[in-house]
């Protein structure tokens, strides 16, 4: 029928080619699977002949002679339950053999997924949204290996039609006319059906992913909605979407009300037409009676399993689709690579440095860092200064190689830190960054990011690092202590408590370089005040780099760094910065100067109210 | 700042703790929804006819053996005809019938739903700040998302083979009593053991699925760590335990579906077992019977295909029962979420609006406390003039930013009242009240599109032209000149593509774009350098002149450039005046001053 285009069809073509891919990834389930199958597939067919046999040979005989021996009945009882015996390991066989291909595929390619995004580089997750990636891993991938599930009842389908067409021209050739039409209609009538269906189908299921998108985004900027009054345009925003929604699963209805019912009804007509040309034969004498029986009960159970092989072949494309969006991900390049240089070991504090560092985003028409050079020795405490959005985050991840440099390069301990072995650089280097994030875990264990098996730090230094970050008074007061489980992305604490428990985070790894980019920005004044004295009586042997505004902070540090539109304008003390960088003037001085300026006004306004 | 609330405050979106009848749910649904409702009749009745074209192949099977193959004289090829011309009939109108049900019951419950899903959406839009934090976030948008699709599929799949199988079964059980009410007798005898084990392996499978889905929310957990986490994953080279978790949530879920794949194999073994059984019964019955003079060999034939017509509805009830209570859960979600009456309620066309010109403030004796918590404001008795600039000051915990939730009515006080322009708060239409007064909140939260778009959030009509002018007025160009794209500059899902001072920045004009006349700044520009921060206030303050403006922080600054400032601990208002005046008092404005001031110049 529509065989030789569909084989150019390259959709179809990749489908099956995917198909492939996971029989020979799975070759030992996938063969008892089919193995299963042929066996249901046999036994089905099977029982329809011994109920033809039975009607043929006990039944008619018997209600025409008036008797039955009771050897014939026990025989035809037996015959039925033996075949559904063998039918019912069939049955078993093929659907624990399917789903277990189809979710040991699954698990297989989620863990493949999550390996990448692990392993590829912070400018690859920058550049695709969260919601895309988490439905790569999840939907994408279960779309990929949805026609596994069919695949056995349909290769099994596949034999068995081949049983039954050997049987009909056995019987009769002429009523096996009747299942050459049939059936391929069956078969291509499901096939388009699954083909018309599965764009629409998908269309839905985009859809649905964009009102939940909608959705989670207009939720979570519920504040802003409430304060400006826009809940009615957020509402025809999400409406608008919806109704798109609605409207393509009423198509999705429509599809489905055409192909139903004409997918019943042509087994059915099989069967009439059956029994029509069947009695013209059996009254020419050609058959008999049972065998009309067997032939008529044959077209109905045969139509599901002809179902099964258009489900498999109409779900391809959507497979594809998945695939394809699996496969993207799957070789996407540009991880970082890493050397096998080593640290000197050693537990004092790191000497950092970077050497003429440039740094572009991808769409960017200037540098975010231009000629960054610095040299900071082991022990000293840094400030990064600089106005909002002059590039001190962006410093910050490429001195910890969250990003690499577009030229020039960071050296810790005078080594490139491109160039050591993975773990090397996080072994001796911790961030807090400026947004905090918590893992779905207890507070023991996203401060020592150990887990049950391995909990590399002891509750001893847990609670040392929780001390010097000001955090242990409230996680004493936490229903469970250590053990309370924080809740989705920390919500259930404030936004000083989540910045403490980051700064504990690393805080506990006693590292030799610690980097605070803002980290204390949600807390008090005081606490913070409390923390930092904390962090210089520790004796931390540390180097501190900490990116800051508040005038203590800075003041802490024996160095002052002045960034302004991504270059190091000035570095020195705070005394000479004041004199030599304007910009670094007028920052730190900010408050006072708006302060005097404002005295001085309200002196004038004296005088001139004396006068 | 923020305070933390209690987890689960009022309990009221908790529907799953009391699970109403089932009757009770629908009878609701449909008088909630009464689009549900349009046209049921005509669409039952299609589906009872379209049932019926599955029992035309017994009855002409039975008819061709026993009057056309068996008749007296040799086959009687002209009634086969007959015969089958008519069933031929039947079963294109049934297939009609078919297609006039599906479209018909498609268009109604999506009508339907769609219509609930928005109501919903707007629902939670409605509820008090409060309510919607007392929910996890996730747990809001899966009402209007996957609560909805669940009842969706439910009705679509579920519903339609659901009503058509009950049709079936009573079609032909009918048919099968007519041709022998013995042998019916016995077909129902083998499926009794079925039907029972049904309820078993219904609630084994129910549970088993229940637990897949809860596998599959930790696997989507454990996978979304490598996701949103990726920076800490990175920083703190945790990749490998990072790597175990998600192994272990993908184990987890594998082996859980692995199990439900099983039971599920097995109930369809049993289905096969049943039917077997019910064949050999009839077979050895139906002769006996058929030897005893009751039965004729066409209707003997005729019971084997209507036994296959009954394991089939047998099987996809118990599925679809399976679903039904999961659908039933998802509608009581929703349908909970339209009973939570929105404690802060918008008085709508009988409400007043604000009076022109700028705004007075006055609290009223007013007390505050979230619900089951101690009180956080007690008796604040205060007025502020229109155009004044204020200041509230306070630490952490002393209740201060419950203020600007007071104010702008995100939360109503539990005791007295405020009164904005000398008209009591909760009578103000919210047009009115969002149009006049707009706070800017610390998290500075944007929307996934360009700055321009985020700056008119609240007036969409404003040019691209009044967005830059924005940002000039506010001094702000400098800013956005080294954006990489200027203001058409996309900041990413929750504006996270720039730094939360950045994001500030944006929020600050977006408020100012509102042009409110009653301005509340809530630790608005706390991650702002300072210079920014100074140079924004300023400009903001010439530009807000004539404008009352309410700024809580903990910079100080901002307290010795306003008017007046009020000093708040422990709930209660203890000190107010002006900076100069309060600066110089022993008390607790002198303390945090000088707190704040040694930090500025140490």
């Amino acid at each position: 029928m529509s065989r030789p285009s569909s084989l150019r069809d390259p959709v179809l073509r990749r489908g099956i080619r995917l198909l492939g891919r996971a029989i020979s990834e799975q070759r030992g389930i996938f063969s008892l699977a089919l193995a299963a199958s042929a066996l249901f597939g046999g036994m089905t067919v099977a029982n329809a002949f011994v109920l033809g046999e039975i009607t043929g040979r006990v039944v008619f005989p018997a209600l025409e002679r008036g008797d039955v021996t009771t050897g014939a009945l026990v025989g035809a009882a037996l015959a039925i339950l033996a075949v559904a015996g063998l039918k019912i390991i069939g049955i078993l066989g093929r659907r624990i053999g399917a789903g277990i291909m189809q979710y040991r595929l699954q698990a297989a390619y989620r863990r493949k997924v999550s390996r990448q995004y692990l392993r590829l580089p912070m400018s690859w997750h920058h550049a695709h949204p969260t919601g895309q990636l988490l439905s790569n891993a999840n939907s994408d991938v279960e779309s990929a290996w949805y026609p596994i599930a069919p695949l056995p009842f349909a290769c099994g389908a596949a034999f068995m039609l081949v049983i039954t067409g050997a049987a009909l021209v056995a019987i009769d050739p002429v009523l096996a006319l009747i299942g050459v039409v049939v059936f391929p209609a069956v078969f291509a009538v499901n096939f388009f059906y699954s083909r018309v269906m599965a764009p629409k189908v998908s269309r839905a299921q985009q859809l649905r992913a964009e009102v939940s998108g909608i959705a989670h985004e207009s939720f979570d900027g519920a504040l802003v909605v409430k304060t400006l009054g826009r809940e009615q345009a957020e509402t025809d925003r999400f409406g608008a979407r919806a109704t798109e929604l609605r409207d393509s699963l009423i198509a999705v209805g429509r599809v489905r009300g055409t192909f139903d019912p004409m997918m019943e009804a042509l087994p059915a007509l099989g069967t009439l037409a059956v029994l029509l040309i069947g009695s013209t034969r059996v009254q020419a004498g050609a058959m008999s009676a049972g065998e009309l029986v067997s032939v008529a009960y044959l077209f109905t159970v045969l139509a599901l399993p002809i179902r099964a092989i258009g489900w498999v072949l109409g779900d391809l494309p959507r497979a594809v689709a998945g695939w394809d969006r699996v496969h993207a991900v799957l070789s996407a390049t540009g991880e970082q690579r890493h050397g096998d240089g080593r640290l000197a070991t050693g537990s004092g504090p790191a000497r950092l440095g970077t050497q003429q560092m440039t740094y572009a985003y991808d769409d960017a028409d200037r540098p975010a860092l231009t000629d960054i050079t610095l040299d900071v020795a082991p022990g000293r405490t840094i400030a990064v200064v600089g106005p909002t959005g002059s590039g001190k985050s962006t410093l910050v991840n490429l001195l910890v190689r969250l990003v690499d440099p577009t030229s020039g390069q960071v050296l810790l301990d005078g080594i490139d830190v491109a160039g050591l072995r993975e773990g090397e650089l996080a072994g001796a280097a911790s961030v807090v960054a400026q947004a905090t994030f918590l893992f779905d875990d207890t507070v023991r264990n996203n401060v020592a990011l150990g887990d049950e098996h391995d909990p590399v730090y002891d509750d001893a230094e847990v609670w040392r690092a929780l001390g010097l970050a000001q955090a242990d008074r409230f996680v004493r007061a936490l229903p469970q202590g250590l053990d309370t489980r924080i809740g989705e992305r920390g919500n259930s604490l404030s936004g000083g408590q989540r910045q403490r428990l980051a700064l504990a985070r690393a805080l506990v790894r006693q590292p030799r370089l610690l980097l605070l980019d803002d980290a204390t920005s949600s807390v008090d004044p005081t606490v913070e005040a409390a923390i930092l004295g904390g962090l210089r009586d520790a004796d931390l042997a540390a180097t501190v780099l900490v990116v800051a505004y508040r005038r203590a902070t800075i003041m802490l540090a024996d160095e002052i760094v002045y960034v302004e539109h991504g270059r190091i304008l000035s570095r020195g003390t705070h005394e000479e910065l004041i004199l030599a960088a304007p910009g670094y003037a007028r920052l730190v001085r900010a408050y006072a100067d708006a302060a005097a300026e404002r005295a001085r006004d309200a002196e004038d306004e004296d005088e001139e109210g004396a006068a | 700042m923020t305070t933390v609330i209690p987890e689960k405050t009022s309990g009221v979106l908790q529907a799953e703790a009391e699970p109403a009848g089932a009757l009770r749910t629908l009878l609701r649904g449909a008088r909630m929804v009464p689009e549900f409702r349009a046209g049921i009749g005509v669409t039952l009745l299609l589906a009872l006819l379209a049932t019926g074209g599955r029992v035309v192949v017994p009855i002409a099977v039975q008819q061709t053996i026993d009057r056309g193959l068996l008749a007296d004289g040799g086959p009687d090829v002209g009634l086969v005809r007959t015969t089958v011309a008519l069933c031929l009939a039947a079963i294109v109108l049934t297939a009609m019938s078919a297609y006039a049900m599906n479209v018909r019951l498609f268009r109604t419950t999506e009508n339907a739903l769609a219509s609930l899903r928005v109501r919903a959406f707007r629902h939670v839009h409605d509820l008090s700040m409060l309510h919607q934090q007392s929910e996890r976030r996730g747990s809001l948008v899966s009402r209007v998302t996957s609560d909805v699709d669940q009842l969706s599929m439910f009705m679509q799949w579920g519903g339609i083979l659901g009503v058509v199988s009950l049709f079936q079964l009573v079609l032909a059980s009918v048919l099968m009593a007519v041709y022998s009410w013995p042998l019916t007798l016995l077909v129902y005898l083998c499926f009794v053991p079925m039907v029972l084990s049904m309820r078993f392996f219904q609630r084994r499978l129910a549970s088993t699925y229940g637990q897949v889905r809860e596998r599959v929310g930790d696997m989507l957990g454990a996978i979304s760590e490598s996701v949103v986490g990726a920076q800490t994953v990175r920083a703190y080279g945790i990749s490998g335990r990072t790597a175990r978790r998600i192994d272990g949530a993908i184990d987890r879920h594998y082996r859980t579906a692995v199990r439900a794949q099983k039971q599920s194999a097995l109930f369809f073994g049993t289905g096969e077992l049943v039917a077997a059984l019910a064949n050999a019964a009839v077979i050895v019955v139906g002769v006996l019977l058929g030897l005893a003079g009751g039965l004729s060999p066409g209707t003997l034939v005729a019971f084997l295909f209507l036994v296959t017509l009954f394991i089939g509805p047998v099987q996809i009830a118990t599925e679809v029962l399976n679903e039904a209570q999961n659908a039933l859960a998802s509608f009581r979600r929703v349908l909970a979420v339209l009973d939570t009456e929105p404690d802060v309620a918008d008085p709508g066309q009988d409400g007043r609006s604000l009076p022109a010109g700028p705004l007075g403030v006055r609290f009223d004796h007013v007390h505050f406390a979230y619900p089951g918590g101690p009180e956080v404001l007690t008796d604040v008795d205060l007025s502020i003039a229109p155009r004044r600039r204020v200041a509230v000051v306070g630490e952490t915990g002393s209740g201060k930013t419950t203020f600007a939730k007071l104010l702008t009515r995100l939360m109503d006080p539990t005791g007295g009242r405020v009164l904005l322009g000398g008209v009591p708060l909760d009578q103000v239409r919210f047009d009115s009240l969002r149009e006049r007064v707009v706070m800017v909140p610390q998290d500075g939260f944007l929307f996934d599109t360009t700055i321009a778009d985020n700056v008119r959030y609240g007036r969409p009509s404003v040019s691209d032209g009044e967005v830059e002018a924005a940002f000039d007025a506010l001094e702000l160009t400098d800013w956005v000149a080294g954006m990489p794209r200027g203001i058409h500059t996309a900041v990413g899902e929750r504006g996270e593509s720039l730094s939360v001072g950045e994001r500030q920045l944006v929020a600050v004009a977006r408020a100012y774009v509102a042009d409110p006349d009653l301005l509340v700044l809530d630790e608005a520009t706390s991650a702002v350098d300072p210079a920014t921060e100074v140079r924004l206030t300023r400009a903001l303050d010439s530009l807000t002149r004539g404008r009352t403006t309410l700024t809580i922080a903990h910079r100080l600054a901002t307290a010795e450039a306003a008017d007046e400032v009020i000093v708040v601990d422990a709930g209660r208002v203890v000190q107010r005046g002006s900076h100069r005046d309060l600066v110089g008092v022993p008390g607790p404005y002198a303390r945090l001053h000088a707190s704040w001031a040694s930090q500025q110049r140490r």
